[in-house]
């Protein structure tokens, strides 16, 4: 392997457990960052010529450290109180009980804090642990980069200032702080999966980096099977990359996918996970979600699979998060086992004046599933008008298009 | 340590009844006595009706007096309690509590600096 393919993997994979090590080490986000840039900049002057160290990951945190030491040294003796004050909080921690924690679950946790807006949380996440540029984060979430910088920097001041703790939460907190990771995690993969707004479907470097994500927090927090639930969820998801984008760009139903594409590798890991996970006998959102995908990845085709068995989960996910959206994908489920007509009394319930807020009628996803009842059952001008305002209400042009087709084609048939 | 405001957010609309105000009254005095007891107590205190206020600016060489608050609004403050503690997580805690025997919102915002380098 040459050096420079050598840094890369490094920093990969070190990137973001440097930047812990140091934030707990100096208690600044900001020298953290800059130390372990700088230590990858000395890498890449000295490893093609010397050969890379024999430990490479331990070289890049020695060298961060060193540098953050001389800087810390200057700075101090420049403007003693400054330099205090830029102190993230870690000295009156209390003693941690129970394993030694890696840092980087304590820079997770810090990240994810419900003290800071969602994007932000998403933003740190992936600059600090992903090590991601200002640029590539803008890119992925579609802001003009100077708006991203911004959204750092003020989340990174309001957790020195307001002192954001560096720990993992106590064990009370727990449940609570730790959805707010695990929905971060999603929220990276999720827009990674379909593009919320823009022309390509999937940003795979995303959902890459979700799932290391969610890698590290299964190795980190082994025994909350909800970590596990995520991590299935998030393989089960991707084995089905190649299937699920037609030669055009545009999406591919489930039903209608070659499952000769979906990565077994991937779908044969989610499911090993999702036993493992539900064994515990703690069933949450993910895992329930994350056992709905390993039912499809048993089916040989959309007829072939047990929708008894995944309507079922569906009762159980409806139960755990009585959700306006669980419930719609719910009745997709009822229409594979009761038929198309149950289906969209469910679903006419859910939409309509009668629904709070009328949150279902700007969801594209409720008139997309709609419209593809109404197919079933005949009523194509019903269905065509249900096409057009999926098709209305989505940012997405791939997924436009898609909609915008079937609309066309159920016209054409007339 | 650190010192955080904790500014209770309270909707216009003039002052609760006497049998509304009266066990949040008791609920906040047990608030204020846990503080005490935890050592997080700085300084608590409730306030009048904004009506109350009177405003004072510079003008050039002038100071000038106005009736009335700085700036109208659907919500005021309505109280304040600073609290010290080590961290956001520790201040929200006493947020929570806060909100809760107030039954309103909290507003929980850091000092600057060290709690040395004020009141002392």
């Amino acid at each position: 392997m040459n050096a420079r393919a050598e840094i890369e993997r490094v920093f990969r994979e070190e990137y973001g457990r440097a930047v812990a090590v140091l934030v707990r080490r100096f208690g600044d986000i900001d020298a953290a960052e800059e130390a372990v840039q700088e230590a990858f900049t000395a890498a890449l002057r000295r490893w093609p010529v010397e050969g890379p160290p024999p430990g490479p990951a331990g070289w890049i945190i020695t060298t961060a450290v060193n540098r953050a030491v001389d800087r810390h040294r200057r700075e101090s003796s420049r403007d003693d109180r400054h330099a205090r004050a830029a102190l993230l909080h870690t000295r009156d921690e209390p003693a941690e009980e129970g394993p030694v924690r890696d840092d980087r679950l304590r820079l997770l946790f810090t990240c994810c804090h419900p003290a800071l807006a969602p994007a932000a949380r998403v933003a740190l996440t992936l600059r600090l642990l992903g090590g991601l540029t200002t640029a590539q984060i803008a890119r992925a979430f579609l802001v003009p980069e100077p708006t991203m910088a911004q959204r750092l920097v003020r989340a990174k001041n309001k957790i020195r200032d307001a002192r954001i703790p560096y720990r993992v939460p106590r064990e009370a907190d727990l449940p609570d702080r730790l959805r707010s990771v695990l929905a971060v995690v999603y929220l990276i993969f999720t827009e990674g999966h379909t593009a919320s707004s823009g022309d390509r479907l999937g940003r795979e470097d995303l959902c890459a980096e979700a799932i290391r994500l969610a890698r590290l927090l299964v190795g980190l927090m082994p025994d909350e099977p909800e970590v596990l639930g995520l991590l299935a969820l998030l393989l089960l998801t991707e084995s089905r990359r190649a299937a699920r984008t037609g030669p055009d760009g545009g999406p591919v139903p489930l039903a209608d996918q070659d499952r000769t594409h979906w990565d077994r590798g991937l779908v044969a890991e989610g499911q090993d996970l999702v036993r493992r996970c539900l064994r515990r006998g703690r069933p949450g959102p993910y895992q329930v979600q994350a056992a709905i995908n390993a039912v499809h990845g048993d089916a040989p085709d959309a007829a072939g699979t047990d929708w008894r068995q995944i309507l079922q989960l569906y009762d159980l996910l409806l139960a755990l998060d009585p959700s306006p959206v669980v419930a719609l994908n719910r009745a997709v489920a009822v229409a594979e086992v009761d038929g198309p007509q149950a289906a969209l009394s469910l679903v006419d319930a859910l939409g309509g004046d009668r629904a709070p807020n009328r949150v279902m009628d700007r969801y594209h996803v409720y008139h997309a599933v709609r419209a593809d009842l109404l197919r079933r059952l005949g009523r194509d001008a019903e269905a065509a008008r249900a096409y057009e305002a999926a098709a209305a209400r989505t940012q997405n042009a791939a997924e436009r298009a898609f909609l915008q087709r079937r609309r066309q084609e159920l016209l054409r048939a007339r | 340590m650190k010192h955080y405001l904790l500014s209770i957010q309270q909707p216009g609309g003039g002052p609760a009844a006497p049998e509304v105000l009266e066990p949040i009254m008791r609920d906040v005095e047990a608030f204020n006595d846990e503080l005490r007891a935890a050592g997080a107590w700085v300084f608590a205190g409730g306030l009048h009706d904004p009506a109350s206020a009177t405003v004072v600016r510079v003008r050039g060489d002038e100071v000038l007096v106005t009736d009335g608050p700085y700036a109208e609004g659907k919500e005021h403050v309505g109280g304040l309690s600073i609290i010290a503690a080590p961290d956001l997580d520790a201040a929200l805690e006493w947020g929570r509590k806060l909100a809760r025997a107030t039954t309103l919102p909290v507003e929980v915002r850091p000092f600057q600096g060290e709690p040395g380098d004020h009141l002392s």
